[in-house]
């Protein structure tokens, strides 16, 4: 008798082992599956801008670059998106067929009214950002922290954290926060990569010198230093 | 060359306050609030719930008529030094979001990081400290006047007199725009300081000979800032938290009231005052 019930027991295991760890490998897949597509499509709504923007056309009837419309208040402040008043200056009536200024001229500089543009790299409350002290001081490249944006001919799609409310470009476009370059990510990590590495920027003016081992007798410091490194105590550097 | 020079020497930002001038009006405490966001409670008598970074208090002599006398004295954080910067709520705090800056010499209070335990409120000596016991609420009107430089807190973090640290993060803005590094001594006045209708309060460098804090004051930076012009200053000198706060009064029984002392006690002897 003993020997029947061992085989059936036998017999029961195997066959209950196979569906439940099927049902685990599913149950994984399906986890798998909705944390990194179903919650991602879920947590971010996705808005359009008022209109369609296209940066080419625009950095191409320029003189300045970026500067010639996202500009430095007297006061050291930065223009971000620029107002109205700015477009206003080319854009009075519509200069082309543009569907886009159009719409834009129609209903926005007809009426006087500001575009209720979104911005893709607004940052929570708490944080202070200087352009200034970014452009200006330490002279880097809007591309740096913004990327290509100036390539663009269509203004991409704003998603918007439904939880936060915060745009998606602070957590970057990979849910699971890897980056490959600078401006992929807007995080507090992504500015410490600067701020806890780079220790002092010197502008170092440097002669011509034929052997490139050979120390350089004529490279001198200028003099604009700045510590970019920050430390323990510098909280306040970056935080409002 | 020489700018380089100054840049590296570090600010100690801080405050002289004449009691002689002051006369109560509260001007500070209004423009720190407007200035600030600071949250404003439905009934603001009630003083375990409401908030002031900047806070005026009544002083008086205790004698009766013809001798009473009355002294207002406006207390915002006083952005103790301690030694080393190691001030009594930066010392205390378990989650870093208080920290003391050695560049400028103001203690910060970041507010995401702070969960909310209250230890430096209890560590503060000068009550400097404020606790959100609410999410602040604004009347609908009222939110468009607050100011985008600074964040309002949540319900649940401590919140302080930050010497309008925002303000010198804008002047140092127009600095870099004009390739400076270096503030001029107007460029970054305080809420308080300017808003005083009786120019009592005195905001600058102490560390700097040419500002007007540094004259009046004469901090003695080898003996802990101890005030150098005898008429001048600080709450609660012996407990040696090194105040960046100053005060000023020809009056003696004024400047006495800025600390405990036993019953005859021997100033000279203990202390200068």
């Amino acid at each position: 008798m003993s020997t029947q019930d061992d085989k059936a027991k036998e017999v029961s295991a195997d066959g209950v082992a196979g569906p439940i760890i099927l049902f685990f490998i599913l149950g994984l897949a399906a986890s798998l599956v909705f944390g990194w597509i179903i919650f991602p499509k879920l947590l971010y709504s996705q808005k359009k801008q008022p209109i369609d923007f296209n940066h080419v056309l625009h950095v191409e009837a320029v003189e300045e670059g970026c500067e010639s419309c996202h500009f430095f208040r007297e006061d050291g402040s930065f223009s971000g998106i620029p107002k109205l008043a700015q477009c206003v200056d080319c854009h009075e009536d519509a200069q082309g067929e543009d569907p886009n200024e159009v719409k834009f001229v129609e209903e926005y500089v007809a009426n006087g009214r500001e575009v209720p543009w979104l911005v893709y790299a607004r940052q929570p409350d708490c944080v202070f950002f200087s352009h200034a002290a970014h452009v200006k001081k330490a002279e880097m490249d809007c591309g740096t922290c913004h990327g290509h944006i100036g390539e663009s001919e269509h203004s991409r799609v704003y998603e918007e954290n439904r939880i936060t409310g915060y745009s998606r470009d602070i957590w970057g476009k990979n849910i699971s926060g890897l980056k490959k370059h600078t401006w992929e990510r807007m995080k507090m990590d992504d500015c410490a990569e600067c701020h806890t590495t780079k220790e002092i920027k010197t502008d170092v003016e440097t002669l011509p010198w034929p052997i490139n081992w050979l120390p350089r007798p004529y490279e001198k410091q200028t003099g604009n230093k700045a510590r970019v490194k920050t430390v323990k105590e510098a909280c306040f550097v970056c935080h409002k | 060359m020489k700018e380089e020079g100054k840049h590296k020497k570090a600010k100690k930002y801080g405050m002289v306050i004449n009691l002689d001038e002051c006369t109560g009006c509260g001007a500070c405490m209004v423009a720190c609030m407007a200035e600030n966001n600071v949250p404003f409670k439905e009934d603001e008598s009630n003083k375990l719930d409401s908030i002031a970074w900047m806070r005026v208090y009544k002083l008086t002599n205790g004698k009766p008529y013809p001798e009473a006398e009355i002294c207002y004295l406006p207390r915002p954080c006083m952005h103790c030094e301690g030694e080393h910067g190691h001030a009594p709520c930066v010392s205390v705090c378990p989650a870093t979001a208080t920290d003391y800056n050695h560049e400028t010499g103001i203690v910060s209070q970041i507010y995401t990081r702070c969960f909310g335990c209250r230890y430096c409120m209890v560590a503060c000596p000068y009550h400097a400290r404020y606790f959100n016991w609410w999410d602040p609420v604004w009347p609908e009107e009222s939110t468009k006047y607050l100011s985008p430089n600074v964040s309002p807190r949540m319900r649940g973090v401590v919140e302080k007199c930050s010497f309008c640290f925002h303000r010198y993060q804008l002047a140092m803005d127009k600095a870099y725009l004009e390739g400076r590094t270096v503030l001029e001594e107007d460029e970054y006045q305080t809420s308080c300081a300017q808003a005083c209708p009786a120019g009592a309060i005195t905001f600058g460098d102490l560390n700097n000979p040419e500002h007007k804090v540094h004259q009046l004051a004469k901090p003695d930076n080898k003996h802990g800032g101890r005030p150098g012009n005898p008429n001048v200053f600080r709450l609660l000198e012996r407990l040696g938290t090194n105040p960046k706060v100053y005060y000023m009064s020809s009056r003696e029984w004024v400047r006495q009231a800025g600390d405990n002392y036993i019953n005859n006690e021997d100033l000279a002897k203990n202390y200068r005052h």
